[in-house]
């Protein structure tokens, strides 16, 4: 690491976070304004963004070479009062949270109580969302059967494809007056609504070039002042690249990487879409610029370098916009899910991997940053040396890069209709969802808490955590003669409660299309342009809506255990199973024990992997096709972020034996603890699940650090890799770290600040994570081998 | 169900360690051997051969289990390795489960002392891909004190191996003090060079593993004072065994 890079990642580490105001007031003044009422939503939404960027403090970092901050300094987060308004109680509760906190300044709060709040109460999206929910919505939401994305972020996954790296925004603006000019007015009914989108996308374009000016001009003051030789020279270089980016296609390797950055700070600046911005097939997008300045001569393997780590810096600038209540609960992390692809196929199904991706991979060991978050995808065509590579770098205990399966992810795209170089160029985002990067409106709309539909049907429609009764009356259990008819009631209270939160979905979808529309992140999201349509309306060429299955281990182990005890084997009544479950298993340990025993998924074991079969059709033929208000669909995947600790509080003792409280399993992982055959096993089981037919499942797995230190024990997690995307597995992923460690950091966590773990589709500081997902951690299977 | 545990007494899915790629390792029970640093104390105890009737339905459930992992065999290149215990002390059940591999395709390491009647280990030696034989030390009186039983068997069966063109990798614990010695090292090179065609060798560093199923089946740990042999004496180790023409390999 050279000594600037040193300097920018020790500043970017040691930066405290804090909520910056910044940007909350500068929305509330343009709305507060005249020029707002004057125009049609879609256009206040562009001018505010404009209005934003044009007056926006611009900060450059002594010695950086990529510029563009979101807050008016590194890691000074803005808020967006016009989705979630925070209350002073929320300041009061981020600045004083033991983890994932932000700082909050007495000015700020000042501000929020003069000026932001008494304007944006009432106005905001969450509002609008949560009074829109009728009583179904809000019991179930309230009962912790599923949570809500869109309540304090807006939409978005899968963004950045490789359309900047071609088309400059001036370009962009010719095709938006082409679409402008032969809107007809004589037989679409739509024209004007159209008119208002492209002029809105048009107007977004003008803020991005702006805000590059401002840079440029800021540097060129700089440059004037710079008495330093080498500082002065680069600041004239870095004012040259703004003043042609985003203008202008990119030309050199500089200018690409910062075009990027100008619309990653833009689109998170117009709103906080929840996978921020993504710069997706990073090496296939790159790759072109750096190899013809090489071969030019204006760019050395080191300079090049050097360019990396220190947009690597800007990212982890860059933490997540703060989240409170279940929200802070589901996605509790600063980490704000970009996710830099590397290797896969090309366009044309050529091997993927280059000398970019290897530097790419250095980069990445070397910066050893929570962000951004990066994988390798793997295909068949892709070297082995390029997978031991990034095992090299998961080996250092990093929790990244992960590793995902290129040819289940083009299967998976084919499957949905689309295009077969638009799923040679996709990819995963976020943690493993997998789209279309750049014309994919890949939306999550929340976690699904599949383990309490049991605890719900066991319970005949009642919840006993919430004291409610907020199911459907599916019979008392004890009445079923058959693990068929259990399961039967099961489907139909997962039946009644995805009917709630599909119906709240199309209703929130409309709303952000009404009132939240998203120019720029439009403008850089095909069709949207030819269409003439917003993001948020359905403009993009893919629109899918996701429901994130949580907990799909631990429903499947609940109901094996039932079946195998009460239907197969006969040995205990359902009676005795309801009043084990609620007594918490107090007095009942000997029907814990058997719970604890019975046939667990992530072993091998068709027994309890049938049962995940059913489970897992049950959920996707219930969700899978059933239209979305932007006339798209919606679909599944299997991926918790830290939902599953939620989850968990929020259900009682289930019938795998855990008790009250307990997180859930995590992603498609098996139950902390329940996987007793080794990782060949745990793969085996996971393949069982038909990946093809989600948008991402999410697996991982602990192994010890001794085990992969050796070169053969490397080759042979290539093999493990390979056999399990043989079987059409989507991702995987490594903890290498010990129980021993873990513990240490626990009672010592001042010592263990830079201890870096694998949480589920991300990675993060492990003293940071609360103390119940700390635990889940550590309880989960270890593997060694001999 | 038979009661396969009786017979193997673990299965070791996702083994790195004991022949190449990935592989499931079926450890035997039984063993005539009582080397001091086993791993695997708690399967020296022969079984009592009168009653294994059930052999066809053990071998069975075994290959059962051990399908599971064809795809992780087919992509690493790896398979099955009987081990234990002595395999060869259980010939029927190793004879039908090598058979049965060898109809699926499924690459067969034995894992073995070699302290068996050179019938047994003929047979076997023909039915698998590999063998991997133990030279441990190559003085009789030591090996008869910390192995319980005499050096001649292992090393004829070794050199009628060697005759018949077995492919064979040989195996070499390393303890401290008890194998490591000079006159040890020197004893076994000296008679795998002199008897046998084979100069490819994987050295096996002592680990403590082992400890804690000592404590837990209550049996005297008699390695409890010695210590895991340093990086450096590993390689010091390695060097001269290259010195005098081996491939060397460590930790299988």
């Amino acid at each position: 690491m050279n000594p600037r890079v040193n300097h920018l990642r020790d500043k970017s580490l040691e930066e405290q976070v804090s909520l910056s105001h910044e940007r909350a007031a500068l929305v509330t003044q343009f709305y507060q304004s005249h020029i707002a009422l004057e125009h049609s939503v879609p256009v206040q939404r562009a001018l505010c963004l404009k209005y934003i960027l044009e007056n926006k403090e611009i900060f450059i970092d002594d010695q950086e070479l990529i510029v563009g901050e979101r807050g008016p300094r590194p890691k000074s987060v803005p808020a967006y009062p016009e989705v979630c308004l925070h209350s002073l109680e929320d300041l009061e509760i981020l600045d004083s949270r033991p983890k994932v906190s932000y700082k909050v300044s007495s000015k700020t709060r000042q501000i929020y109580k003069d000026t932001i709040i008494p304007f944006w109460k009432g106005k905001t999206i969450r509002e609008k969302i949560l009074s829109a929910m009728d009583g179904d919505w809000k019991t179930a939401y309230a009962s912790g059967m599923f949570t809500e994305f869109q309540e304090q972020r807006s939409p978005g996954h899968t963004a950045g494809g490789g359309l900047i790296y071609h088309k400059g925004f001036l370009d962009l603006k010719k095709d938006i007056q082409k679409e402008i000019d032969t809107l007809d007015y004589f037989n679409d009914p739509e024209a004007l609504d159209k008119k208002e989108v492209l002029l809105s996308l048009d107007i977004a374009a003008d803020a991005l070039i702006s805000f590059a000016g401002r840079h440029a001009l800021a540097l060129e003051e700089q440059a004037v002042l710079e008495t330093e030789p080498k500082r002065k020279q680069e600041l004239a270089t870095m004012a040259k690249v703004c003043r042609n980016v985003p203008s202008n296609a990119p030309q050199t390797f500089h200018e690409a990487l910062q075009y990027y950055w100008f619309l990653h700070v833009g689109i998170i600046t117009e709103l906080n879409p929840w996978d921020a911005y993504n710069p997706g097939r990073f090496d296939q997008n790159l790759y072109p610029f750096y190899k013809n300045d090489i071969e030019k001569g204006r760019l050395t393997k080191d300079a090049a370098k050097e360019l990396l780590c220190c947009f690597w810096i800007k990212f982890h600038n860059h933490p997540a916009p703060p989240k409170v209540g279940i929200t802070a609960k589901e996605s509790n992390t600063y980490v704000d899910f970009c996710l830099i692809n590397l290797g896969g196929v090309t366009p044309d199904n050529q091997d993927g991997v280059n000398e970019f991706s290897y530097l790419v991979l250095d980069v990445i060991e070397e910066m050893r940053l929570l962000q951004p978050s990066s994988m390798v995808q793997v295909s068949r065509k892709n070297p082995d040396r390029f997978v031991k590579r990034a095992l090299k770098i998961i080996a250092t205990g990093f929790g990244q890069p992960s590793v995902f399966n290129t040819d289940a992810i083009f299967q998976e795209m084919i499957s949905q209709g689309k295009t077969v170089e638009d799923a040679r160029k996709a990819g995963a985002s976020g943690c493993v969802e997998a789209g279309a990067f750049g014309k994919e409106a890949y939306l999550l709309t929340g976690y699904f808490n599949l383990p309490k539909v049991l605890e719900i049907t066991l319970n005949n429609g009642f919840d006993p955590v919430s004291g409610k009764a907020i199911g459907r009356k599916t019979g008392d259990p004890a009445t079923f003669e058959t693990f068929e008819q259990l399961f039967k009631a099961y489907k139909r209270q997962l039946e009644y409660f995805i009917d709630i939160k599909i119906k709240g979905n199309n209703i929130i979808e409309k709303i952000n299309a009404s009132y939240m529309p998203v120019p720029l992140l439009s403008l850089v999201t095909q069709d949207c342009i030819a269409n003439a349509k917003d993001y948020n309306q359905g403009g993009a060429r893919y629109n899918t809506s996701y429901i994130q299955g949580v907990g799909i281990g631990t429903i499947t182990d609940s109901l094996s255990a039932i079946k195998h005890l009460v239907y197969d084997k006969k040995t205990l009544s359902m009676e005795q199973i309801q009043k084990a479950l609620n007594n918490n298993f107090d007095g009942y340990d000997i029907l814990q024990h058997q719970m604890l025993n019975s046939p667990k998924y992530g072993n091998d074991d068709d027994y309890a992997d049938t049962v995940l079969k059913q489970v897992f059709n049950a959920y996707h033929d219930l969700v899978t096709g059933r239209p979305t208000a932007r006339g798209g669909v919606h679909r599944i995947n299997l991926l918790p972020t830290t939902c599953h600790v939620y989850f968990g509080e929020v259900t009682g003792a289930l019938p795998d034996g855990r008790k009250k409280g307990v997180p859930f399993s995590e992603g498609i992982s098996p139950v902390q603890g329940a996987d007793r055959c080794g990782p060949t096993a745990v793969l085996k089981s996971a393949a069982k699940i038909d990946h093809l037919k989600t948008g991402g499942t999410l697996l991982n797995q602990k192994f010890l650090p001794d085990l992969l230190k050796e070169e053969k024990a490397q080759q042979a997690f290539v093999h493990l890799i390979r056999s399990y995307f043989k079987m059409d597995g989507h991702h995987v992923q490594f903890n290498v770290v010990s129980e021993k460690t873990l513990r240490k950091a626990q009672k010592n966590p001042e010592n263990y600040r830079d201890l870096i773990v694998r949480v589920a589709g991300y990675s993060d500081y492990f003293v940071d994570l609360t103390l119940p997902l700390q635990e889940e951690i550590i309880n989960r299977t270890a593997h060694e081998t001999f | 169900m038979p009661n396969v545990s009786k017979y193997i007494f673990k299965i070791q899915r996702f083994s790195i360690h004991d022949g190449p790629g990935i592989r499931a390792n079926l450890f035997f029970q039984g063993c005539p051997l009582s080397c001091i640093w086993c791993h695997n104390p708690e399967s020296q105890k022969m079984l009592d051969s009168k009653k294994n009737s059930d052999i066809q339905s053990v071998c069975d459930a075994l290959m059962e289990t051990i399908q599971k992992d064809l795809i992780f065999f087919d992509e690493s290149g790896g398979g099955v390795t009987f081990s234990g215990g002595e395999p060869l002390c259980q010939p029927d059940l190793l004879f039908a489960l090598a058979d049965s591999c060898k109809a699926l395709e499924i690459h067969t390491c034995l894992d073995t002392s070699g302290y068996a009647p050179f019938s047994i280990l003929e047979k076997a030696s023909r039915k698998v891909d590999m063998v991997l034989y133990d030279v441990k030390l190559a003085i009789d009186g030591t090996h008869r004190k910390y192995t319980g039983q005499p050096l001649g068997p292992v090393f004829d069966n070794l050199t009628r191996l060697s005759d018949q063109n077995t492919n064979l990798l040989l195996r070499w614990p390393l303890i401290p003090d008890i194998t490591d010695t000079q006159e040890n090292i020197n004893g076994i090179i000296e008679f795998v060079k002199n008897n046998t065609r084979y100069r490819d060798i994987n050295i096996l560093p002592f680990h403590k593993a082992a400890d804690g199923k000592y404590e837990r089946l209550s049996l005297k740990n008699k390695m409890g004072k010695i210590q895991i042999p340093s990086e450096q004496s590993i390689r010091k180790t390695a060097s001269i065994f290259k010195f005098h023409g081996f491939n060397v390999t460590l930790n299988g």
